[in-house]
């Protein structure tokens, strides 16, 4: 008795709200966004799955990607880190925390006119190298820096 | 709903240096409450900048973005009095625009 008032209760609930986000348009822009976020990419646990997962192959090496941040973070939930890259056409940038439960932390995408150049803030578990993934050109490229953790930001 | 964003917008030399300061939770679904139960992720997932109907950053984040997440990043093009929008969207679907002028 009581469960099938629930389910009536539920049903006309659930109905009223997609009534209105159809109403509002809200529609097709929800569906777009789970779409434009890349599940496989955060899913992954080593820099070379990242890489594949975002459509690319085998990063280079680049001193022309700079990561800035303190060498050693006390407290691991909020490490600040500033990621830049002087190489021609950056298209997007990635940062990366190695040791991390899924590699991949944020990754930004640049369009003509906007600085490769983001600061953000980002959880580290435990010391761990972090990397900044630059695609550029249509290649990857990375740097790397260790950040030694004193508390960790995942749990603990 | 979420607090509003706090924006800031302001020229650097040539460009437009935004700053921005978001207030979510940033849960990670790694951390257990105090019964053991796993406490469910909930994080910003997508973040699109616009200024004058162009996006001028977009970006995907996994849970490893701190609480309260800050962004900042530098455009050119802009002047002072344009409005630059910035909107979030979290792994709930829900939603989040504010805006700003450029200073």
């Amino acid at each position: 008795m009581n469960t099938s008032r629930r389910k009536v209760l539920k049903g006309g609930g659930g109905a009223a709200v997609l009534g209105l986000a159809m109403a509002a348009g809200l529609f097709r822009s929800g569906g777009a966004w789970a779409a434009d976020w890349n599940k496989a990419a955060f899913d992954t646990k080593s820099l070379a799955d990242a890489v594949k997962a975002m459509g690319g192959a085998s990063p280079v090496e680049s001193k022309d990607i700079v990561i800035t941040s303190p060498d050693i973070a006390e407290n691991g939930a909020v490490v600040p880190f500033t990621i830049s890259s002087k190489l021609p056409k950056t298209e997007s940038m990635a940062l990366l925390v190695e040791k991390n439960p899924n590699i991949l932390a944020a990754n930004f995408a640049i369009p003509d006119g906007t600085e490769p150049w983001v600061n953000t803030r980002v959880k580290m578990g435990q010391t761990s190298n972090v990397i900044a993934l630059v695609k550029a050109d249509g290649k990857f490229y990375y740097a790397s820096k260790e950040v030694k953790v004193t508390l960790g930001g995942c749990g603990g | 709903m979420a607090d509003p964003m706090k924006i800031r917008a302001a020229m650097a030399g040539d460009k437009v240096e935004v700053k921005v300061l978001m207030s979510h939770e940033m849960e990670t679904g790694q951390r257990k409450d105090s019964k053991g139960a796993t406490i469910p992720a909930w994080f910003i997932q997508n973040v699109t900048a616009t200024h004058n109907g162009k996006t001028v950053l977009s970006a995907e984040w996994g849970p490893a973005v701190s609480k309260n997440p800050f962004l900042s990043f530098r455009f050119a093009g802009g002047k002072p009095g344009d409005k630059v929008i910035i909107t979030w969207t979290d792994s709930k679907g829900d939603k989040r625009t504010d805006e700003a002028t450029v200073s």
